[in-house]
């Protein structure tokens, strides 16, 4: 039976007018919420005009900290990508005890609010932490330097790029690899050529996730870094620093390039979706 | 209950017709698949296994487990006194209500905003779904200078508000105000793939019933998107409880009224007082540990439903 035999077809659907009022409400939402933050940074960066925006991304602090932001997801998103490709392979092509455990726990930092997630840093190598007095007596400096703050978001990007790749590859099933496998192929050739071919959008969307939230994250951070300028402050503190300081031009200047990820993110997101069809719902 | 009910009687049919030879199907695809997989024949399972477990150890197991310690060499008196004094109560307090108020308010708009960009065509509307992901992408520091100058007395919004009497920077508004912004994906997202799954022949079965359109939502689609709106509710709840970045900001911070725990154990912290901030971190570890348990059951349940359409 289609709609229109129903005799009150019409009571299905809301009406036209429920309809566009429900639009407008989710625009607005949306515009109040989302859009004008994003358009005020874009408007307070440039408030002093180009020249104040240049000098303050060229200001050596600022560059020092673009350069340590670049160099601390740098090593944590490769760190994670392999982790994320590992723990997916074992997850999705092998069936062993406590498969559902591991990738519980594979989420486990999630849940991990960011400012715990750098206080057990400081727990771990903190001058009276576990590790303290031996890094001390060996003159290594973890905590307040840059092995922290890589540590920090090392931990705090964990499972972006597992949590992508785990269901995407469960989804697939291992017959192509299977079948590689029985036309002789080794075990590098079958992962070269049958399974990042297939794996490749949503590895990559899962190396977006990471590298954006590697790139952003300000609570861990802030906690292991020490606050040292031009040493220890990524872009997110730095941020905070000009902010605090009242120098709000160069405060949006800074926060603009973030922005600027935080966009690319988001379209190749979109642009990511319509490719592999990944599946909504998961970020 | 008994709404939720009525949802399940109309999908018998259907049930019956397509889900029992499916699900048998299912079933036993689900078990032969198994016993083709028990000796796993493709190479590289003790290598993939093996680093991933040394790597989980060493990066997310060892550090969790120092605050653990931590916590259990701290005197049980001296841990009730630093976690139940009057500012650490106001801040859990403050925490605790914003963060259900935030997520209450996406819940509510982000049923609506799910609701739209699942069922009506509009001029704009990839942008729109692009961008409800913004709070995931956006650095939470970034958030926070954002809606702190926009929400200002002289900002583009809150110079329409001051005059109201409404002052949302440095107030316990202002937190409600950004909780709601970093929640706001996690309910669209839970709850638009619900929607968008939930067939319009349901919706005709009930109106071919007898229903009319507002007892279709209430007693077949709001029941059917239930537990994906509470998942949605307690993730940007969970979110909430923790966040830092994008709070500190327009929060002003004072002690005992507009100061968060997240930022309570920062100022212990840095005045080097670490016990007393693993104290009050293991309370909002355990809290979060207990939503994510109850996250676990709610998505069960998703899915369960899911299984039976």
């Amino acid at each position: 039976m289609t709609t229109s035999q129903i005799p009150n077809a019409k009571r299905v659907r809301e009406s036209a007018i429920a309809r566009w009022l429900l639009i407008l409400i989710a625009l607005l939402f949306l515009t109040a919420f989302l859009v004008l933050p994003l358009a005020s940074v874009l408007v307070e960066a440039f408030a002093k005009g180009w020249q104040t925006y240049l000098d303050s991304i060229r200001d050596p602090d600022a560059l020092s900290a673009i350069r340590l932001t670049l160099l601390a997801s740098g090593i944590a998103v490769s760190l994670n990508l392999l982790f994320g490709l590992s723990a997916a392979w074992a997850v999705s092509r092998f069936s062993f005890k406590g498969k559902n455990l591991l990738i519980s726990l594979i989420d486990l930092p999630l849940a991990v609010s960011p400012v715990v997630s750098g206080l057990i840093f400081v727990l771990l190598f903190g001058l009276h932490g576990w590790f303290g007095k031996w890094l001390d007596s060996h003159n290594i400096s973890i905590l307040f330097a840059v092995p922290g703050i890589v540590l920090a978001t090392l931990f705090v990007t964990f499972p972006f790029v597992a949590r992508e790749l785990i269901p995407f590859m469960q989804a697939q099933g291992t017959g192509e690899e299977e079948a590689a496998l029985v036309l002789g192929a080794s075990a590098w050739r079958i992962f070269l050529f049958v399974t990042l071919p297939n794996i490749r959008w949503s590895l990559l969307y899962g190396v977006i996730l990471c590298s954006a939230r590697a790139m952003g994250e300000f609570g861990a951070v802030s906690v292991v870094s020490g606050h040292i300028r031009g040493a220890t402050n990524t872009l997110p503190l730095q941020v905070e620093i000009l902010y605090n300081e009242y120098n709000f031009a160069a405060a949006f200047s800074v926060a603009s390039l973030l922005s600027l990820i935080a966009v690319v993110t988001l379209s190749a997101k979109k642009i990511i979706e319509g490719k592999a069809g990944i599946q909504k719902g998961r970020a | 209950m008994g709404a939720s009910f009525s949802a399940r009687e109309i999908s018998i049919p259907e049930a019956e017709q397509f889900g029992g030879v499916a699900t048998r199907f299912a079933r036993a695809r689900r078990r032969s698949r198994f016993r083709l997989k028990k000796p796993g024949v493709l190479p590289g399972f003790g290598i993939s296994l093996g680093f991933t477990v040394t790597y989980l150890s060493l990066i997310v197991f060892l550090p969790l487990s120092a605050i653990l310690l931590k916590t259990a060499t701290l005197h049980w008196a001296q841990f009730l006194e630093t976690v139940a004094s009057s500012r650490v109560m106001a801040s859990y307090r403050l925490t605790f209500g914003a963060s259900f108020v935030g997520a209450s308010i996406d819940a509510l708009f982000g049923f609506v905003i799910a609701w739209v960009l699942a069922r009506y065509q509009f001029p704009g509307k990839r942008i729109a779904d692009a961008l409800v992901d913004l709070p995931f992408a956006l650095p939470t520091a970034v958030a926070g200078i954002a809606l702190t100058s926009l929400y200002a007395p002289n900002g583009w919004i809150g110079r329409y508000l001051h005059p109201l009497g409404i002052d949302v920077v440095f107030t316990r508004i202002g937190v409600v105000l950004a909780l709601t912004f970093i929640g706001l994906p996690f309910v669209v997202r839970s709850v638009q793939p619900v929607i968008e799954d939930l067939g319009r022949d349901v919706e005709e079965v009930s109106a071919s019933l007898g229903a009319n359109a507002w007892q279709t939502f209430a007693r077949v689609i709001f029941p059917a998107v239930l537990p994906a709106l509470l998942t949605g509710f307690t993730l940007a709840f969970a979110r909430a409880l923790g966040e830092y970045g994008s709070v500190i900001f327009i929060s002003g911070n004072m002690p005992m009224h507009t100061e968060i725990t997240s930022l309570l154990i920062v100022s212990k912290l840095e005045q080097f007082d670490y016990a007393g901030a693993t104290a009050i971190a293991s309370v909002m570890l355990v809290s979060s540990f207990g939503l994510l348990l109850v996250i676990n059951g709610l998505q069960a349940r998703t899915r369960k439903f899911e299984d039976k359409q």
